[in-house]
């Protein structure tokens, strides 16, 4: 099934199901059908997707605000994605998350953390109770090159390295943490180095480049698997739209933007399946009209989903008791 | 009944229940190898070695990966050290642990401890000395057990080690050392319950872990003039056990909140509001807090006296409040 036909196909059909999850969820904000902040994978697509593509279904990611296309590669459901954007109780997080923090424990994603470098101890702390009860599941920590410059991010790395657990760490370097960019912020070129100080490998890749993102994945898996430990993957790529939804982007040149748009991930691939004649125009058109079906039922149903019960503000803190009114 | 000390009970309610459970499993810094800096896991040196373990002076990913470890079925115990430092991982403990549930709809459960030790000590200054129970009192998702005598710390501990919620535990560091009686059989205490430490029918003081002593101190000197205090330990924090207060103060119409963490926006202060909302008509005259001074602890011996409550400030505020 590697590197099939059928297989490279997948990995396309995710880019594409969440650019156009993404499309529609900017254009519902910026028509004001969604409240909150919405933080776009756009032009990242790749990496969710390579990364994911060799994961088992009981392995754990952590996730973060910028969480979407984390999810949809993991399998989640885009309806219950799309009600969690609109606050719909039948949203993965019923209504008390809201976009920043879509996770679903039974596909194996421990949240999605609005805090930059938040998930590092969270994704740390799974490899450690795999480690303690001798399982051979893997975590991978998503993160951005903002979180390689918090406290969090070297003490995670540093620990994990120690007990060598299962745990790989993937930098999406997307050159902004927030408006602030990676080159003004970030001491070195490659982020990747950092690993060096902690005794582990690092490697930074084209994000943009799924393929490239799924084979070295690929072999840190492994790695981490056979109990070798935990590694760094810096995976480089853009943050084509602003921060949120609405940013102003005053920060930087759009001429920028447009540049770094030729090497969009989904084109980058397209080129290279046509290529080698693995898609045709028929199919392209298929995989996308698809895509977009589906983001328009999901539109449907968390549009026609009853919101929450304002009584359900007070339940979900503690297990067995409601733990707000004392 | 036997007696053993408090650092023995908590060990002991550690180890019984590692027995029961293999999801448990304890780190921290100096616990492994050294039984922590004040005895606490005396009793656990050389026992599961695979399961106790020291870590680096990492304090965020410390906490934060006690939740990553739950999430994924284990029982992590968490020492952290000294209370302050809390402070220096506090994200992984407030924006992540108390947060992470309720944020996604209530998915998984978070049977995680935190525990370690709390106050003053000899003379061990500004950042080895806090009290600061309230913070998490404060933020919604975590339970607060902050127990006062060897009997207690094993039973709430060991409930702590069988609750599917977060818990954080604060261990007096002059307690310790302190013997008490504990039963050789298996036991539990509730969260959020109180225990009435002494009777009483002239005035109410609630208040946990060393204050506790110092009220029951206060209590027995004001007995020789003829004033009956009754004595409430907590015990929890959150929960805390209302309806004991509220009826205790029915009875006695006057009520101390005692605490060695700050006087101002401690728990005591809590506590006062909502016995004013709840039982103004039974009050004869205003609540009086006990609570450390406003500053950070200093280290000579006579400044850290004169900034830290004790009996003799119970015992002012109780003939304050019956003038």
């Amino acid at each position: 099934m590697e590197n099939s036909n059928d297989f490279l196909l997948n990995l396309y059909t995710t880019m594409v199901l969440i650019r156009n999850f993404e499309l529609m969820a900017e254009k519902l904000f910026l028509e004001g059908e969604l409240p909150g902040f919405i933080h776009l994978y756009i032009g990242e697509e790749a990496i969710a997707t390579g990364v994911m593509a060799n994961l088992r279904k009981d392995d754990f990611i952590t996730s973060t605000h910028r969480g979407h296309g984390h999810m949809i590669a993991k399998g989640a459901d885009i309806n219950r994605m799309m009600a969690e954007l609109y606050g719909k109780e039948t949203g993965y997080c019923k209504g008390k998350g809201g976009s920043m923090h879509i996770a679903d424990f039974s596909l194996g994603v421990l949240g999605a953390n609005g805090v930059v470098g938040g998930g590092l101890p969270i994704a740390v702390g799974a490899g450690l109770g795999i480690k303690m009860k001798k399982g051979d599941q893997i975590v991978v920590a998503f993160f951005g090159d903002g979180a390689s410059n918090t406290g969090s991010f070297h003490e995670s790395l540093n620990f994990a390295s120690i007990y060598k657990l299962p745990v790989i760490f993937v930098l999406e370097n997307n050159r902004y943490a927030s408006t602030a960019s990676t080159q003004a912020t970030t001491a070195i070129e490659n982020i990747s180095d950092r690993a060096v100080a902690y005794g582990i490998p690092g490697i930074t890749i084209d994000g943009n480049d799924v393929i490239a993102v799924y084979e070295t994945t690929q072999e840190m898996v492994k790695r981490a698997r056979d109990g070798g430990g935990p590694s760094l993957i810096e995976a480089k790529t853009y943050r084509i739209k602003g921060h949120f939804v609405g940013d102003p982007e005053l920060y930087r040149n759009k001429k920028e933007v447009v540049e770094f748009w030729l090497n969009e991930p989904i084109k980058k691939f397209e080129k290279r399946l046509e290529r080698e004649k693995i898609l045709n125009s028929a199919e392209k058109k298929n995989i996308w009209e698809s895509a977009q079906k589906k983001i328009k039922e999901a539109v449907i149903f968390a549009k026609e989903s009853p919101i929450p019960d304002g009584n359900d503000a007070l339940t979900d803190l503690f297990i067995h008791d409601s733990g707000y009114d004392y | 009944m036997r007696e053993i000390t408090f650092a023995e009970a908590l060990g002991e309610a550690i180890l019984e229940e590692m027995e029961k459970d293999p999801a448990i499993f304890t780190y921290g810094e100096d616990i492994a190898r050294q039984g922590g800096i004040f005895g606490a896991y005396k009793s656990l040196l050389g026992k599961f070695p695979d399961r106790i373990f020291d870590t680096p002076i990492s304090e965020e990913v410390i906490y934060g990966s006690a939740l990553g470890a739950a999430l994924v079925g284990m029982r992590p115990v968490v020492e952290f050290h000294f209370a302050d430092f809390l402070f220096t991982g506090i994200q992984s403990i407030t924006l992540q642990i108390e947060k992470i549930r309720y944020m996604t709809g209530g998915q998984g459960k978070l049977h995680l401890l935190l525990r370690g030790p709390d106050g003053i000590s000899n003379s061990a200054a500004a950042q080895h000395s806090e009290c600061i129970e309230t913070i998490f009192m404060h933020v919604p998702g975590i339970k607060v057990v902050i127990p006062s005598t060897p009997y207690d710390v094993k039973g709430l501990i060991k409930k702590a080690l069988q609750e599917d919620d977060p818990v954080i535990c604060f261990e007096h560091k002059m307690l310790y050392r302190m013997r008490g009686p504990v039963p050789e059989e298996d036991y539990t205490i509730p969260l959020g319950i109180a225990e009435v430490k002494r009777e009483g029918n002239d005035v109410t003081v609630v208040t946990v872990s060393r204050m506790v002593h110092e009220s029951l101190k206060a209590a027995e000197e004001l007995k020789k003039e003829g004033i009956s205090a009754e004595i409430i330990d907590l015990r929890t924090l959150v929960p805390w056990d209302r309806k004991t207060v509220i009826e205790s103060v029915k009875k006695t119409n006057h009520l101390i909140v005692a605490h060695e963490t700050w006087k101002r926006a401690g728990w005591g202060a809590e506590i006062a509001s909502v016995v004013q909302e709840e039982a103004f008509d039974y009050l004869d005259a205003p609540i009086i807090r006990v609570g450390a001074k406003n500053v950070p602890m200093p280290f000579a011996a006579n400044l850290q006296d004169f900034v830290t409550p004790n009996y003799k400030d119970v015992i002012t505020a109780i003939k304050q409040s019956l003038r």
